[in-house]
Order: C-alpha cells, then structure tokens, then sequence
C-alpha cells in the first residue's frame, strides 16, 4: 500500500519507477510528523541540503514528504494527535551529538588542550569503527589515524607513538581487546599514556556484533595476564562519551598509564541534544616531558616517581635521557631489568598504589536523585543511565523515594562511594550483563547489593527496572 | 662557531663505546649474537645522528635483548610486535633512527603480519632480522626457517614443516631493500648495515647467526674455510657473479635458469655472466631463489650483500602530506568550531 500511494503522489514525476520507489520512507516520516503535531520545515530543509545538486529527487522526496503528511489529516486511520512539550533543559547552546562521534570530539580536544599530536591505531570492528572514521575526517587537526593490519597491530602501534610523544589512543569492541591483551599488559609495565576505547557489544566469542551489552567490564578490570591493573571509567550516555573520552585523555597523560573507556553499542549509536562546553573550559590537561639532562646532572632515572607514584616522560630526541624499557619485570628506580624477589614484590604493590592513587584526582561520587534517606539506591554505570534515571524520577512523583548513582569511575572508585552505599539497607544494581559491577561493589564494599540483569542484546526500559525497585520495596 | 657545526663535532666525537649500555650482556659465550652487536656499535658513529634520536626496538626471543646492550633510546616490546611498534613510532616521530632487532621465530612465525605489512608501508626503519634457524630462548625448538627433518625437542621424528625462504618472502611484500650478511663476515655486514641506513625505507637484512648452544654450525657451509668459497656467493653491484675458492666459477642466466659455469673451461659464457643490478626487481627474486640445500651437488651458492633496491615513498612521508594538504585546504581548524558543529540551537 505505501508504495502504491507513494506511486501515485508521483506520477507526474520523470523519475524512474526505482527511484520513486526509494522515496517512500518520506510518505511514512510525513505521517508520523502529522501524528506528533510537528512542523515539516526540519526536514524539508535537510533534503534542501542534501539532494541539491539532484532537483528531481529533491522535489520528489518533498512531494511525499507532504503527501505523507496530509494523508494522515485526512484519512482518519489515526485519531490519536501527540504533541510532546519540549524537554526541560537547562538554559545554553546546544547540538545534537552521538555517543561515538563525541568520543572523537573528545579526544580531539584533549589533543589541542594537551598540545599533543593524537594518534589513532585500530582495526575495523562493530561498534567501534564509527571513530575511526570520525577522526580520520578531522585531520586538518593534525591527527594521525593508523588502519592497521589486525588488532594487535593497532594498539602496539599506538604504543610505539606514544614512546614517541604523542597522545596514543586505540579503539575496539570484546573480540578486538581480547587481541590486545598482551600488549595492554605492556603499556602497562612501559608506563606510558595510552586510550584504549572498548565500544561493548553482545558476547562472547563473535557475539552479537551489533547489539549492545555492558560484559566487558570483567575484561577491562582483570583481563590480563599477571597483575596488570588499568584505570577503568565508562560513559554513561552519548554526550557523556564527549566528558570521559576527556577525561581518559587527562588520566592516561597525568597519571603515565593506559586506562581504558567503556562505552556500548546503545551508546555509540544513539544521539541526544548536547550543551557543548567551550574549549576554554575544559580543564587543562598537564604535560610534562623530562627535559633533556645536563652533564652534571645526576644520572637519569626511568621509574623514579612523583607524589602521584608517577614516573616521567622522557622521549626519543631529548638529550642525556638514553634508555630501555621492556617488559621484563624492572628496576624500581634505573628501570632496568631485575629478577630480584623483593624489587618484584614491591613493583606490584606500587603498581596497585599508583592506580589507586587516581582516587585522589578524580570527582567525588554524586547522587543523580533522592537522598540519604531514601529506602534504596540504584547503583548503575554506563548506558543505564537514562532508563534508570526515568525510572526512578518517574517513582519520586508516584511518591517512592529512591535514590540513584551512576558510577563512571569504576577504577579506581571514587573515595566516598562506599560511605555514600552505607547509607542504604537496599541496593539495586542494574546491569546489562550476568551481573559484574556487582561483584566489583560486594567485594570493595561488603554490601548486600542485588542485581537486575537483562542479557537480551537491548538496553532496560525504565518500567523494568521500576519493576525490580517496587519488587525489593515489597510494593 | 654556528650551531650545526657544533652539533656535527659532537656527533663525530663519539666512538662505538659510547654506544654500549652498562649492562652485561647475557648471551651463551660464543653467540653470533656478539658479533652482531659488535659490528652495530661500530657503525653507529659512523652515521652522523646524535646518539639521543636513534632507537632500537625489539620483540621476543635471544636477539631481542639487543636494546638493553645499546646506550641509545630502546624498547624490549612483546613476541613479534615490533614491526607494529616501530611503525606507530616512525608515524609519530619521523625525524628518528629507528632500528628493529627480531629474529626468525620472532617475525617470521608470531610476528609475519606485522613484518609483511611493515614492508609494503615502507617505513623508513632498518630491519635486522637474526636468523639462526632455531628458538633459542626456548631452549631449542624448531623454527619456521628450519630445514626440513630437522630434528628437535619438538620434533624428535624431524621437522615436517616446510620452512620459509625470508628474503623471498620478502619481496613478495614488496620490500625495497633487502640483504644478507654473516655473523662471521665483520666487515661485510658494516657494509651492508650502513647501506640499509643510507636506504630511505624499510631495509631488511637477513642475517645467518649462529647459535652455539641448540643449533652449532647451522651455517658452517658458509663459514668454514675450506668450502665456504664454493657454497656462497658474494654480491656486488655492477659486478660479474663470481664465487668459488679460485674464483673460477661464474652464473649465467639461461632465460630465468640460473646455471653454474666454469669460467676456465666456458670461456665463451663467462663474456655473458650474470652482472648484478640491484635495481632489478626480476634478477633479484631469481637470486632470492638461489635456496638451495647447499648438500645438493648441484646448489647454487648461497648469495650475501644486497639483492635488491628501489625507492618508493614511505608511510610517514605521505601521511606527513596528507596532514599538510590537508590543513591548508581546509585552514587552522578552530576547537569551538569543531565543538559546536553546524546546527545549534539555544534554549532560554
Ligand atoms: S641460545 Fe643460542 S641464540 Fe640464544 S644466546 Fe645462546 S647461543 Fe645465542
């Protein structure tokens, strides 16, 4: 039926029956644009843009656009008419952002704060390919993007140039990061700045490639060999990626480390209106290359550290800071090769600390809604997000009063979240998985949280996890 | 005195101690691997690059502790990612001198990838891959440069893998420089390694090292005295292939057949002998192809220097282009612009 009205709004048109065809998404758009009281302009101006140079195309899209339109007005297939008020939001400028692109947005920025040329290493996967492409359009930046030949290749390639002085970023989804695994492990024992961005899709093995699922976060935390722990933060929607892309950008440089971003095929793919933040705004993101040594200056040492337990960044081409590095277990201050028992005992723990220590640079946790004396909070982290949030606002004016974090600093966690969890007798963590956060929460925190998990390939809905919070209240 | 010739007497000061590390070097007495590192630091100061813009980086096995012997910058990386490493280095730093230690087990079997696609990229970085035809650090098993019915720890009834020809391989990913030397030929490999330097882009040298402990004598039909004359041949363009303990034996190319002749006896072929081009992309995976088991009475000698050369562009210099071209099509890019993007609209 849709082609044939399509057909017949047509059928002055000189374009081919194939082509008429392609327009009939337009007579659908126009309908649901009557259904929702909205005006045609938006999108008569999109086709403006985009079928300039083709006229007929133009006309014909716009034709059927309106078609569409009055259809719906006149038919009476439908007697129902929404209209949706505009969304309260805070006063500002905005854009419309998705998740993958802000990610991009992100790292650009954190580039030109930092002053650091951006490197980009990786390989083509679902959901993650999105920023490749993304910052490959951007190079007037001075960004350097790498399609390398498989995975492995991509992240070591990210660490060779960030040996070299650049801001070095990898990106991929599960069966990508389980590839990188070994060379994670040496970025971590190089110390060196690096982003590796895991853009989650449904697991395991080749999964569901384009669904979306949060099963990564076990990965991230513990999956290497040794103990090779790695900061882990993730967005918790699309202009969130924008905050934490940044924000990874000034950990993994401030901080010497590889820290890894979670995100999520929801997420990547999703849009929402963004008050976009001005570049002078953005907190500045500290680099301090080792200045080249001088004769009567003492000998250079390669893991010496800082009060953060941080060492420095001492790059090809700067004088007098000759040295090696490796992953063979090293030296706590000349960096060199050693086997001896205690230097190892003691590398591992500072390893540890120095992660741990992050909590010192990071926010303190917030409660998105509700108070200390609600009955219960939902713990989310990631693409929850706005179904929790729904949820629970949704609750607050039924009068059920809930409490609701979202957790983006997930390691280490930010100090006062376990003073925060304290508060509540119930805690709700909701996950897109078979329950890791929850595991992660137990064991820092010994709290009796209880998971709500939905392994479907498709983000919560806000009545399913009101559901679960009427459950656990005994409604 | 103005500031470069400053800077160049300072760099030729130097001298091949000063580009030893102070650590002690871990090798089985007798390696080949001494010899290799020897002949590096003597050609360093050679090249005129301060020592603080030279890397060496390295990926896992006896070679790869290389970096840790050398006092310049180094990386000790993971089993076969070196290749991946050096690359994302160059593209980030092309002003450094970026040298990569692996070896057969190293790049031709874990790291094949990185090592085919590091060729046709072309970056500019100087390859030496230690070949001792066995893994070493592993204490003995065979490799992908093994000979057939090699007999090892893990192949006690002998290998039944056919091994790779490398340098073959090589041109197959289209390398634009590749060589061979030995670790017991000093002065021939100085050679070679400052050509590879010279040559602007990847430059492979092969080189036949032998391991004492798990594989002695692999290449002894190239080393000995008395026969390595007859079982190798060494290349030298614009020259006549000669070889043999008097010199008297000679190649010519008989359509694409190679064929052993006699210059004292075919005085008429030996006007017609084989002149070595390294340009030439067809002579050279023919010699490439001179692999045969040196038992066999009718092998073609084995040949060492450079087989092949060409200049083609480097990774890092066309992308250095794009990023130029790039930002003068399209102007100094604007953060808030970027930022805003084209369609905002602002609530009240
Ligand atoms: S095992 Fe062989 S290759 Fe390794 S250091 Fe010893 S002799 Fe050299």
């Amino acid at each position: 039926m849709l082609r044939k009205f399509t057909r017949e709004s047509l059928k002055d048109s000189s374009l081919s029956t194939k082509d008429r065809d392609r327009c009939k998404n337009m007579f659908v758009l126009g309908f649901v644009y009557w259904m929702y009281n909205r005006s045609l302009s938006s999108s008569i101006e999109f086709l403006n843009l985009k079928f300039k140079s083709k006229p007929e195309i133009l006309e014909a899209n716009v034709t059927v656009l309106k078609a569409g339109y009055h259809f719906a007005d006149t038919s009476e297939i439908f007697s129902n008419r929404y209209e949706v008020k505009p969304a309260k939001m805070s006063k500002g400028l905005y854009r419309n952002i998705i998740g993958n692109q802000a990610i991009a947005l992100g790292l650009i920025a954190a580039s030109k704060k930092s002053k650091l040329d951006l490197f980009y290493g990786g390989y083509p996967i679902t959901p993650a390919s999105d920023i490749l492409h993304e910052l490959a359009k951007y190079k007037n930046f001075g960004i350097k993007t790498f399609q390398a030949e498989d995975e492995i290749a991509g992240i070591c390639a990210s660490i060779g140039a960030s040996f070299g002085g650049d801001l070095a970023v990898t990106a991929s989804s599960g069966p990508g990061i389980a590839l990188k695994g070994e060379a994670l492990g040496l970025a971590m024992m190089l110390e060196i700045p690096l982003v590796i961005i895991n853009v989650q899709r449904g697991g395991p093995s080749t999964g569901l490639p384009t669904k979306t699922e949060q099963a990564d976060l076990f990965q991230a935390v513990y999956g290497r060999n040794g103990e090779a722990p790695i900061p882990v933060i993730a967005a918790s929607s699309p202009s969130d990626c924008f905050t934490m892309a940044y924000e990874a950008c000034r950990i993994a440089i401030e901080h010497m480390t590889p820290i890894f971003l979670l995100s999520d095929g929801y997420i990547a793919n999703g849009a929402e209106p963004w008050r976009f933040p001005r570049s002078k705004d953005l907190v500045d993101i500290n680099v301090r290359f080792q200045k080249e040594r001088k004769e009567d200056d003492l000998v250079y040492m390669p893991y010496k550290r800082d009060e953060k337990l941080v060492r420095s960044w001492a790059i090809p081409g700067t004088k007098g800071l000759e040295h090696r590095i490796g992953g063979l277990e090293k030296h706590q201050e000349t960096g060199n090769v050693s086997y001896d028992p205690e230097n190892h005992h003691q590398m591992v723990k500072i390893r540890a600390a120095k992660v741990d220590k992050i909590a010192d640079y990071i926010p303190l946790q917030e409660l998105e809604s509700g108070s200390e004396n609600s009955k219960l909070i939902v713990v989310g982290w990631g693409s929850t997000f706005g179904a929790i949030k729904t949820a629970v606002r949704d609750l607050a004016t039924e009068g059920v009063d809930v409490a609701h974090t979202q957790i983006k600093y997930i390691q280490p966690m930010p100090k006062n979240l376990g003073k925060i969890l304290s508060n509540y007798d119930k805690i709700l963590v909701p996950e897109m998985n078979n329950g890791q956060l929850i595991k992660l929460i137990r064991d820092l925190y010994l709290v009796d949280a209880k998971p709500l998990n939905k392994i479907k390939g498709m983000p919560f809905e806000a009545q399913e996890i009101k559901s679960a919070i009427l459950n656990m209240l005994n409604f | 005195m103005s500031k470069v010739s400053d800077f160049k007497e300072q760099v030729s000061k130097l001298t091949p101690k000063d580009f030893a590390s102070n650590q002690d070097i871990r090798w089985c007495p007798g390696c080949g691997d001494y010899s290799i590192l020897k002949q590096v630091q003597a050609v360093m100061p050679e090249l005129g690059i301060p020592r603080e813009n030279i890397v060496f980086i390295s990926g896992i096995g006896c070679s790869s502790r290389f970096p840790y012997y050398m006092n310049t910058y180094g990386m000790h990386s993971i089993h076969g990612r070196a290749t991946a490493v050096a690359s994302g280095l160059k593209a980030a730093r092309p002003d450094l001198s970026v040298w990569l230690i692996t070896g057969d087990g190293d790049s031709l079997s874990i790291g094949g990838n990185h090592l085919i696609h590091m060729l046709r990229r072309n970056f500019d970085v100087n390859i030496l891959l230690f070949n001792n035809q066995i893994y070493g650090l592993t204490k003995g098993q065979y490799s992908p440069t093994s000979e057939l019915g090699k007999k090892t720890k893990s192949t006690p009834l002998g290998s039944i893998d056919h091994p790779f020809n490398p340098l073959s391989l090589c041109m197959g990913a289209d390398a634009t420089f590749i060589a061979r030397a030995m670790d017991r030929e000093p002065k021939h490999m100085r050679e070679i390694l400052l050509h590879a330097n010279n040559h602007k882009g990847t430059s492979l040298i092969e080189i036949y090292q032998n391991c004492n402990i798990f594989n002695d004598g692999a290449f002894s039909t190239f080393t000995d005295k008395e026969i390595k004359k007859e079982n190798s041949i060494y290349l030298e363009h614009g020259k006549p292939l000669i070889f043999g303990t008097k010199g008297d034996k000679g190649i010519v190319l008989d359509g694409f057949q190679p064929r052993i002749v006699n210059l004292d006896s075919d005085a008429e072929l030996s006007e017609k002998l084989w002149i070595h081009d390294v340009y030439d992309r067809n002579k050279a995976n023919i010699l490439t192809r001179f692999f045969d088991d040196p038992s066999n009475e009718k092998a073609l000698p084995r040949p060492f220097g450079i087989f092949y050369q060409e200049s083609r562009f480097c990774y890092e210099d066309a992308l250095r282009e794009q990023l130029v071209g790039v930002k003068k099509s399209k102007g100094t890019p604007d953060l808030d612009q970027l930022l805003s993007g084209p369609n905002t609209w602002e609530i009240k």
